[in-house]
């Protein structure tokens, strides 16, 4: 970047380092992610989260998990549209945030709330189909977060990208997962799913772009 | 000398949180261990001392606590409710009823009656015997609490509205004003009146309520003020709250929840762990209690919410699965 020619004298600005945008970057998802889940353990240990503290802290837990999925969603998208690539260097940081909510939104539900008590856990996982949902978006997960490192990402090569398209399933059974929870109160969950298939759409466009032409 | 009959409904005094302001009537009950207490369908008592002193509303009558249901914070009664116009969330009620303007109050009695016309809150209130009941509350939702209303039968009110012999049901209508009640972000569009009904003899049973009082003070707005119905023996959700209206009818009268989504809530939606909701299992309940580290203790749900004894009978020969 040049200096403002407008302001006479004025110091020129340090032009953009990408390396230091994306680690600044990097430092604001650490930071976002780890401010809910300090909020909600100092809360919780000052009784501050209500009557019901077990309820806020998985409802607080599944919301963040939504964010992180959706955002990772939007990375790609994200790219596409502003051509700012470097931006995918994030994506497995939000990626992995979004399954480490995941694990604690289920680790809350399974021990706060059920106590570890396996017999109901199972019943539930089997019965109410929002739980099954739930359970199943945060299964398919596992390979995902297991397989971001580098070493999997080249020992996967072409099949990587395949097995990472995983997320949209996942991501769409967590908005499922929200959904069916809910009594009458449907506006957030249609705010995720919008948003999912607004993430999705974009991906789709640019994807028949790239397909080369039949004669 | 009164001989106190135990019910399976009560409930043991080893289960439930106290409130600070119940303290004292332990002392007192050490004190009157001797005299023994009444027991009314499972809710009598002996008189209150302390209770009683907190600011009763005009006509309050002896109150009925017995010794063995200990009720829930009144933070927790207040703080932790279901009121969708003010909210969807447990807190929203507590954080936005206060615009609720309950005075003065107007409740139109119409449909299959003698007496129809619109009473002032006073006049609907005043014939009636105040009395304070504590009864188990269980939402829905899976959780419960132990409150102690105030209040007087509904029968009181019903009998003075003299429905006709044709009249077999009898509707309610909450409220519905969205000056009082602005919707913030987003209100669910479940058909607004908040609308709930009952079977004529459910509604002239003696443990349904018409409640105006909460542990012994005015009943707050959150709560359903000025006037709220209380049926025990059912899911929260057919307690309705802040009544406007009330209609006898023949037909068994349209109700908010079971309209919006018929395949999960049913008219009569009595408590019953043996019918489970299509999401979720009715088997057991968070008791809230405040006390605890997470806030609840897990226990069984009992059939028509430990009230068996005293209303299994008004659905003698109904197949309660099909009619949930």
């Amino acid at each position: 970047m040049k200096p403002d020619p407008a302001v006479p004298g004025a110091r020129p600005r340090r032009a953009a380092n990408p390396r230091r945008q994306i680690l600044l970057l990097k430092t604001a998802i650490w930071a976002i992610g780890l401010a809910p889940i300090l909020w909600l353990s100092v809360s919780f240990f000052q009784r501050n989260l209500g009557i019901n503290p077990v309820e806020k802290i998985i409802h607080i837990q599944g919301r963040w998990t939504l964010v992180f999925l959706l955002a990772a969603m939007a990375v790609t998208p994200i790219r596409r549209l502003t051509g700012w690539n470097r931006i995918i260097q994030v994506r497995r940081l939000v990626g992995l945030f979004a399954f480490a909510y995941a694990c604690i939104h289920f680790l809350a539900y399974a021990g706060m709330d059920q106590l570890f008590a396996l017999s109901y856990i199972l019943e539930d996982v089997r019965d109410r189909r929002y739980i099954t949902a739930g359970f199943a978006g945060l299964v398919l997960m596992i390979p995902l977060a297991v397989t971001s490192t580098r070493g999997w990402i080249r020992r996967l090569g072409k099949r990587w990208q395949r097995l990472h398209r995983l997320a949209y399933v996942a991501a769409g059974l967590g908005v499922l997962h929200y959904f069916w929870k809910v009594k009458g109160d449907t506006f957030w969950p249609l705010v995720a799913a919008l948003t999912l298939a607004g993430l999705f759409a974009v991906r789709l466009a640019y994807r028949k772009k790239r397909l080369p032409r039949k004669k | 000398m009164i001989i106190r009959i135990s019910k399976k409904s009560d409930i043991p005094s080893s289960e439930i949180t106290p409130e600070s302001a119940y303290i004292n009537r332990r002392k007192f009950l050490g004190a009157s261990a001797g005299i023994g207490a009444a027991a009314f369908l499972g809710v009598g008592s002996p008189d209150m001392g302390p209770f009683h002193a907190a600011s009763p509303l005009p006509g309050a009558g002896r109150p009925r606590t017995p010794q063995d249901l200990e009720p829930n914070t009144f933070e927790e009664i207040t703080t932790y409710n279901n009121f969708y116009e003010f909210g969807t969330g447990k807190e929203d009620p507590s954080k936005h009823a206060h615009a609720l303007v309950t005075k003065p109050w107007t409740i139109k009695v119409d449909g299959l009656c003698n007496n129809p016309g619109d009473y002032a809150l006073e006049d609907f209130i005043t014939p009636s015997t105040i009395e304070d009941r504590v009864y188990r509350f269980r939402c829905v939702e899976a959780w419960s609490m132990v409150i102690p209303w105030r209040g007087f039968p509904l029968a009181d009110v019903i009998n003075r509205a003299e429905p006709n012999t044709s009249a077999r049901y009898v509707a309610f209508e909450t409220l519905w004003d969205p000056e009082q009640m602005p919707e913030r972000l987003w209100r669910p569009r479940i058909g607004w009146p908040y609308r709930e009904g009952l079977r004529l003899d459910e509604a002239l049973h003696p443990l349904t309520l018409m409640v105006n009082g909460l542990y012994g003070k005015e009943l707050p707005n959150q709560n359903g003020a000025p006037l709220r119905l209380i049926v025990p023996w059912k899911y929260g959700f057919k307690s309705i709250k802040s009544i406007v209206r009330m209609t006898f009818t023949e037909d068994e009268p349209p109700t908010t929840w079971a309209t919006q989504t018929p395949g999960e809530y049913g008219f009569y939606s009595n408590v019953n762990p043996d019918v489970r909701h299509p999401r979720w299992s009715q088997s057991r309940e968070k008791l809230i209690d405040s006390s605890k580290l997470f806030g609840y203790r897990w226990q069984e749900t009992q059939f028509l919410n430990g009230y068996a004894d005293e209303v299994a009978h008004l659905y003698e020969g109904m197949d309660l699965k099909k009619f949930f």
